[in-house]
């Protein structure tokens, strides 16, 4: 079931806000809503549904309502019409007391500059949400010293904000959600004002982090590159509007319109697909049969090389088809001729650190798993289709077909 | 109806009849608030005199000698010592003793009220518009003016120099503390919104403690104008140095006068420079 599910959320900026929303049920534009009533439509009836435990990023540039649309989940923003699920719980008709609830215990939110309180310092700063609930000291030294640890800044108490670098203070704000345990993460451009290699740090850190926490994470984002890198799923905005929800892969080989299309052109794909997208299904043989029973394999599925693995599928090597033949004339065994020396890659490696091994060798590169099984191998074709955005090059789930 | 002259368009509104009749209103349905809020501030003020007269001089400019010290530097502990030793042997310890108190109670007061009153106007935008044109009312309506209601209501004596001053004196203060409030940066007010805090919580953690350097120097500037208030006060009686200018200046004493400024000058400097050393701490 879904943590979080938002239906047809709008929000019109302007006097008479319940007009504009008629117009938009009439399938009016945002501009012509400008130009006709002068009011401005920020968010213009966003859907989608977030999973538990998933990295939701929506995503888009400035004035596309992506910051609009965070805040309307906390209600920092007031919604215009449509509502936000929460479980059963309605956030849209919360009373006051309920959404200070809300916002005590179960959404925190990571801001773009930090938000930080300058006057207290970084054990008060993360004690805030804590303190404001009314938890006594003890307990709130101890959570706050906890989730500054988990941060890497249990070092850090008795500093204050502006001793510290951007990156730390990022953490120091990531600390003081986390102090609260809430099941929801609100991330407005959280690592927008950090400079690229500590932005590349934390958003390490923040998949790290996820890994043992599992907290439902909606991440906004102007930066393409960062969202594929730490998106489960991937919402882009332009105009107000949400114009796809998808993967990663599936923004990027199937936009559903110009727009996307243009934004995600730029986009360097050997750093999002990895190997498990793009490679084939390898065919094998076991290491006991004899270099005859191989020749009829490669005759029968019409390739050269064949791979040679062990009776736990683990992979020991490959022979070529000339190997093979001499072998049988010789009375070799498989053993003796394969060639083992050879370069693999996980399925998980990005296709920018496929080209180097892919380089090394004749044969398609092959990918074992963790215990060393074959799974699959590259062949350079597809990893130019890949490149180049074919889809057919792609296996269409973006799971490991061969090993399923 | 008065006749016109032959430079008015219409014929005149009788504006100051309305302003005394409704000065006369007040005086017959709220002359008891008039006299609970002189008794107030009587008693006050007669009992902070009565309290620095009680300590010897010397022991009073040490103490705040040592006060600047503390606060500022040495300099102006110095400064103190000298200064207020100047006045002291220029005989004018008693006039000083008022017009301190003068300045600390109506300062005070300003603070009591402005400071509520600009927290309120901070958190709603209606509320700011109405009060921004009194303030600019308060401040730009010459000064002696609020000497006529003030003498009305409150007779002669300390208590209509208060109330002139601590009307002339105020606006900054509230000014500053809506000015300090609504500076706060607002992503920080965000912060403190999506943790779930009440207003109250804040006000008092987040907004406050960030406004609270311009709340100060909102309040140093109500000082620096409740000492220029000083002379206009003793127009309806308030004691102080200012009596000594005022009579100086009706009797073109130019040394007595000199005297007099010069004796406000040394306390001005030093109200200045410990509150605002007060506001760096």
């Amino acid at each position: 079931m879904s943590k979080i599910k938002v239906d047809r959320l709008t929000k019109v900026f302007g006097k008479r806000p319940k007009q504009a929303v008629k117009y938009l049920d009439e399938n009016k534009s945002k501009d012509e809503i400008l130009e006709m009533t002068g009011m401005t439509v920020g968010v213009n009836q966003a859907s989608f549904e977030v999973e538990d435990g998933e990295v939701f990023v929506i995503m888009g540039l400035s004035g596309s309502g992506k910051s609009t649309l965070v805040r309307m989940l906390n209600r920092l923003i007031e919604p215009t019409s449509g509502d936000i699920w929460l479980g059963d719980e309605n956030v849209t008709e919360m009373n006051k007391e309920q959404l200070r609830n809300l916002r005590r215990k179960k959404m925190s939110m990571v801001f773009q500059n930090f938000a930080l309180l300058p006057h207290k310092t970084i054990q008060k700063n993360t004690e805030y949400g804590l303190e404001i609930q009314g938890i006594d000291k003890e307990t709130r030294a101890q959570k706050a010293q906890e989730a500054l640890e988990l941060v890497g800044l249990g070092n850090y108490l008795d500093k204050y904000p502006n001793e510290l670098s951007g990156g730390m203070q990022q953490r120091v704000g990531l600390a003081r959600a986390l102090a609260n345990d809430p099941e929801i993460l609100l991330m407005d451009e959280a690592f927008s004002a950090l400079d690229p290699l500590i932005r590349k740090d934390m958003q390490d850190e923040l998949l790290d982090l996820q890994q043992s926490m599992s907290k439902t994470i909606i991440f906004i984002t102007h930066d393409l590159d960062e969202a594929l890198r730490i998106g489960d799923r991937i919402a882009l905005m332009k105009d107000g509007s949400i114009v796809q929800v998808g993967t990663a892969e599936e923004i990027l080989m199937d936009p559903a319109n110009d727009y996307v299309e243009r934004f995600v052109e730029d986009v360097d794909l050997s750093k999002v697909l990895t190997a498990s997208h793009i490679m084939k299904r390898a065919e094998s043989i076991a290491v006991d049969r004899g270099p005859k029973v191989a020749l009829k394999l490669m005759r029968e599925y019409g390739i050269s090389t064949l791979y040679v693995v062990d009776k736990k599928k683990k992979l020991l090597g490959y022979v070529t088809a000339d190997d093979a033949a001499a072998a049988a004339k010789e009375q070799k065994g498989l053993e003796e001729i394969l060639t083992s020396d050879i370069p693999t890659v996980h399925p998980d490696t990005l296709l920018a650190d496929v080209f180097v091994p892919l380089s090394d060798d004749k044969a398609p590169l092959s990918v074992v798993d963790d215990e060393g099984r074959l799974v699959g191998i590259i062949v350079r074709g597809s990893v130019i289709g890949a490149l180049a955005g074919d889809n057919e090059a792609l296996n269409g789930d973006g799971g490991v077909g061969a090993n399923g | 109806m008065e006749p016109m002259d032959e430079t008015q368009l219409f014929p005149k509104l009788p504006l100051a009849e309305w302003v005394e009749w409704f000065e006369e209103f007040l005086k017959t349905y709220l002359s008891g608030f008039f006299d609970g809020v002189t008794n107030i501030i009587e008693f006050v003020t007669e009992n902070f005199v009565l309290l620095l007269t009680l300590v010897p001089p010397f022991v009073l400019i040490i103490l705040v000698a040592l006060l600047a010290w503390w606060i500022v530097n040495w300099k102006i502990g110095a400064f103190a010592l000298i200064g207020l030793g100047l006045i002291n042997n220029l005989g004018y310890w008693p006039e000083l003793i008022d017009t301190v108190a003068l300045v600390i109670i109506s300062v005070l007061i300003s603070m009591l009220i402005g400071i509520p009153i600009g927290i309120w106007m901070s958190q709603k935008n209606s509320v700011q518009a109405v009060i921004t044109p009194i303030l600019d009312f308060m401040q730009t309506m010459p000064a002696f003016v609020y000497l006529i209601p003030a003498v009305v209501f409150f007779s002669l004596g300390m208590v209509p120099g208060v109330v002139a001053t601590i009307i002339f004196s105020m606006p900054p203060t509230v000014r500053l503390t809506n000015l300090g409030i609504r500076q706060v940066d607002q992503e920080l007010i965000e912060a403190s919104n999506a943790y779930g805090s009440t207003t109250g919580q804040r006000l008092t953690k987040v907004q406050i403690p960030l406004a609270m350097p311009t709340i100060m120097a909102g309040i140093n500037q109500t000082i620096m104008l409740s000492l220029s208030m000083v002379v206009i006060a003793s127009m309806v009686g308030a004691p102080g140095l200012g009596t000594i200018v005022y009579r100086a200046v009706t009797q073109v004493q130019v040394g007595l006068g000199f005297e007099g400024g010069l004796s406000l000058v040394i306390l001005a400097m030093l109200l200045d420079r410990i509150s605002q050393g007060a506001n760096k701490k």
